[in-house]
């Protein structure tokens, strides 16, 4: 019998003490292990809205679920949106976890590759939880998330679609139905104006930049719905454009309040809110402090449509955020990021973000869900304009990476036909302003 | 050689003279390290910030995507961007306004409280509050009390029977609403000034002003006055400078709206760095903005020294 050398004896010593971490990984590669990333930290990066609220809230479930540390921060969108940027153009961002503002960014992170493709990471059995089901997202959230090159660099957490927030004790005072074109909203908000009283028939968005997803509403109308062409030309200057440009005009001067070219989102639920406006077009996510009796004077007085239909189409704008992994990060963290997403856009926090009313989730399996919503303090008729506005959204700005800038132009454009600028006009000339800066882009790209 | 001094002397005189030029020398040699601190500090935020942004204006830069020398064509295009031009002219007015009233005013002000009257303390020290506040803060309740519908300024007009005004929210009236936070804001910064200015005026020249049957607007208009001028133009000056970069109030109270009604320079800018991520024209906008402030600056100096020269 051969003798053991103390450098075989050495080797076989190594190797045992090297044998758990090995079985680890071995087991790591196999089945899914919640606790796989332990001791890990990771930062979030968000936007400061409800949702953001109710993730940072619950985000102890997650720590004590999977070992991971997090540190969340919701910073207000406007801020957030510049924030990120610099730190991906910086090369070292200081969060894992970003939520993007699909709509707005989009493009632009798709371009530079700031984010890393969740594709493979869905397909690794490993790394995706067996109950993560990724069949429950909507088909319209899960394209809103996919680049044109088919990488899907987020994952859908919120769709946004903008609806018509009616108040039923005007509208029942008035006897008055719920439009069902636009050109029969503009009627009914006309009739239910009365400047002398301080009531009006309609407010929305005014301000440049905002008001460009109100008129983008008008537009998904017509036949040409978008705002750029097949080959992205831009087309604001067309007669449909015009067309939901005057309907715009006419909205914003004949039936909302006086001076309401400076207002946004949160003017107009003020004055909704005190009820001082019979209508209001805009984003799903205002339901949650309108029905609050603390802060609104029409709690439970209000109403829930689908936008009306357009002379040609029937579509309600659609906007959206996913959540992005950085790809700067090192593999373990991005490892926890993945477990991050999945925790945070899981069907129990989806089926949180609708029955609070923070927003319509990008899952759906909320909306089957019939003992949540029968127990909801919102009313069926929001639950139903959900489920209807699903099936007719379509994006409500271009994807294109300048859209800042495309919202600046064609709003101060919108901005002053409130003031009673002629709208061709106006239309051409933000389109002409913004054509050289829209084509240079796509050069680019 | 001059008269009267001998070869040896004037050897030593040369020889001291060359001492003199060594022990400079040497005194350079060994202490001009003590500088290396300071100029590095001048280099890295003064020196070496502008020549960066002067390279980057001079680039085709998009946050996100590659950077390409273009030369001077964020200049060129400066000068066919109609809302560049707007911005400036728009920056010259609100910066005109919100001098000249916060001067007026506050050399009113400082003319009244340079009295004596009951509780004087008390109202100066109300007075001086606005300057203490936070603008941003200041800019959020102006906001609140702008709303055409909600705001209580409004309601405060109804009160008198004044039909309401757009404020902030009408493209005619934005800027004078802007401009009446500054003054609002800003007015005791200039009654402060022009109050320190009042207390060290001697008071022979009223005297005999007095004696010579002057009436009280005469004795303001030509002993006040110019004795002020000094304190007023510190007092310009201040203001001015404060005025063009005015920024927090504006972009929190209208973003630049409604349109571009109210968008200066300033917000011009931050909105293409900041919004649209055009880092090489946004360079091209601050090189030309510092020029114009320079001259502006050359130009009140210019003015000061002028008047100086009048008043003596």
């Amino acid at each position: 019998m051969s003798q053991i050398t103390r450098r075989q004896a050495l080797t076989a010593g190594a190797g045992l003490l090297a044998a758990p971490a090995l079985v680890q990984q071995v087991d790591a590669q196999g089945a899914f292990n919640w606790r796989r990333f332990a001791g890990e930290r990771i930062e979030v990066s968000l936007t400061a809205n409800p949702r953001s609220q109710i993730l940072i809230q619950n985000q102890r479930e997650f720590e004590e679920l999977t070992g991971i540390r997090v540190g969340s921060e919701a910073i207000p969108e406007q801020q957030h949106r510049q924030k990120f940027v610099i730190e991906f153009a910086s090369g070292r961002p200081s969060f894992d976890v970003i939520g993007i503002s699909l709509h707005v960014n989009k493009r632009q992170v798709g371009r530079a590759r700031w984010t890393v493709d969740l594709k493979p990471m869905i397909a690794d059995a490993s790394l995706t939880a067996p109950d993560f089901d990724f069949a429950d997202f909507g088909a319209g959230a899960v394209a809103f998330s996919t680049q044109a090159d088919g990488r899907m660099d987020t994952l859908p957490e919120f769709t946004d679609y903008f609806i018509l927030y009616y108040n039923k004790e005007i509208f029942a005072r008035a006897n008055a139905r719920i439009p069902e074109t636009y050109d029969e909203m503009y009627e009914t908000a006309k009739r239910l104006t009365d400047a002398r009283a301080g009531q009006f028939g309609f407010v929305g968005r005014g301000v440049r930049n905002a008001n460009v997803v109100l008129y983008t509403s008008f537009l998904l109308g017509t036949a040409q719905r978008d705002c750029v062409d097949a080959n992205m030309r831009l087309i604001t200057d067309t007669p449909d454009a015009v067309w939901a440009g005057e309907m715009y005009k006419k909205l914003m001067r004949d039936a909302a309040p006086p001076g309401v070219a400076g207002f946004n989102w949160n003017e107009s639920q003020t004055t909704f809110a005190q009820g001082r406006a019979a209508m209001w077009l805009d984003g799903v996510g205002f339901a949650a402090p309108l029905e609050d009796g603390t802060r609104s004077r029409v709690a439970g007085k209000v109403g829930y449509a689908v936008v009306p239909r357009g002379p040609a189409n029937h579509h309600c704008a659609l906007f959206g955020t996913g959540f992005g992994i950085s790809a700067a990060s090192s593999e373990r963290k991005r490892g926890a990021a993945w477990f991050y997403n999945q925790w945070a856009i899981n069907k129990t926090n989806q089926l949180r973000f609708l029955t609070s009313g923070a927003g319509s989730p990008a899952r759906q399996s909320p909306f089957r869900n019939e003992e949540a919503i029968r127990t909801s303090r919102f009313g069926q008729d929001f639950f139903t304009t959900l489920i209807e506005s699903a099936r007719i959204a379509r994006p409500g700005l271009p994807e294109i990476v300048p859209v800042t800038e495309f919202r600046d132009t064609l709003g101060a454009a919108l901005t002053n036909t409130i003031g009673g600028a002629d709208v061709a006009t106006e239309l051409r000339r933000a389109t002409e302003a913004f054509r050289p800066i829209l084509e240079q882009s796509e050069r680019a790209t | 050689m001059p008269e009267g001094v001998t070869s040896a002397q004037a050897a030593a005189l040369s020889g001291a003279a060359a001492d003199k030029a060594r022990r400079k020398r040497a005194y350079a040699r060994h202490y001009w390290p003590f500088v290396v601190p300071a100029a590095v500090v001048v280099v890295a935020v003064i020196v070496f910030p502008w020549a960066f942004t002067l390279w980057m204006s001079l680039q085709e830069w998009q946050l996100g995507s590659g950077r390409s020398f273009v030369g001077l064509a964020n200049y060129e295009r400066l000068l066919t961007d109609a809302r560049f031009h707007d911005s400036i002219w728009r920056t010259l007015y609100f910066t005109a306004l919100a001098v000249i009233i916060p001067v007026v005013l506050g050399i009113a002000a400082a003319m009244a409280f340079n009295r004596k009257f009951p509780l004087r303390g008390l109202a100066r020290t109300i007075f001086i509050l606005p300057m203490m506040a936070t603008p941003v803060a200041v800019a959020l309740v102006w906001t609140m009390m702008f709303h055409p519908q909600l705001g209580v300024l409004n309601w405060i007009l109804s009160q008198f029977g004044i039909p309401p005004s757009m404020w902030v929210y009408d493209q005619s009236t934005v800027i004078p609403t802007l401009v009446l936070v500054e003054v609002w804001h800003w007015t005791p910064l200039v009654m402060l000034l022009v109050l320190g200015g009042l207390a060290s005026l001697p008071v022979d020249p009223y005297e005999a002003a007095k004696i010579d049957g002057a009436t009280s607007w005469q004795a303001f208009r030509y002993i006040t006055l110019p004795l002020l001028a000094p304190f007023i133009m510190v007092a310009v000056i201040i203001r001015t400078i404060d005025a063009l970069k005015a920024f927090d109030t504006i972009y929190v109270i209208t973003q630049g709206g409604p349109g571009t009604a109210s968008e200066t320079i300033n917000i011009f800018l931050y909105l293409n760095a900041f919004a649209y991520y055009n880092m090489g024209y946004a360079s091209a906008v601050v090189v030309v903005f510092f020029t114009l402030i320079i001259g502006l600056a050359l130009l009140l100096l210019w003015s000061r020294e002028r008047f100086k020269d009048n008043v003596r």
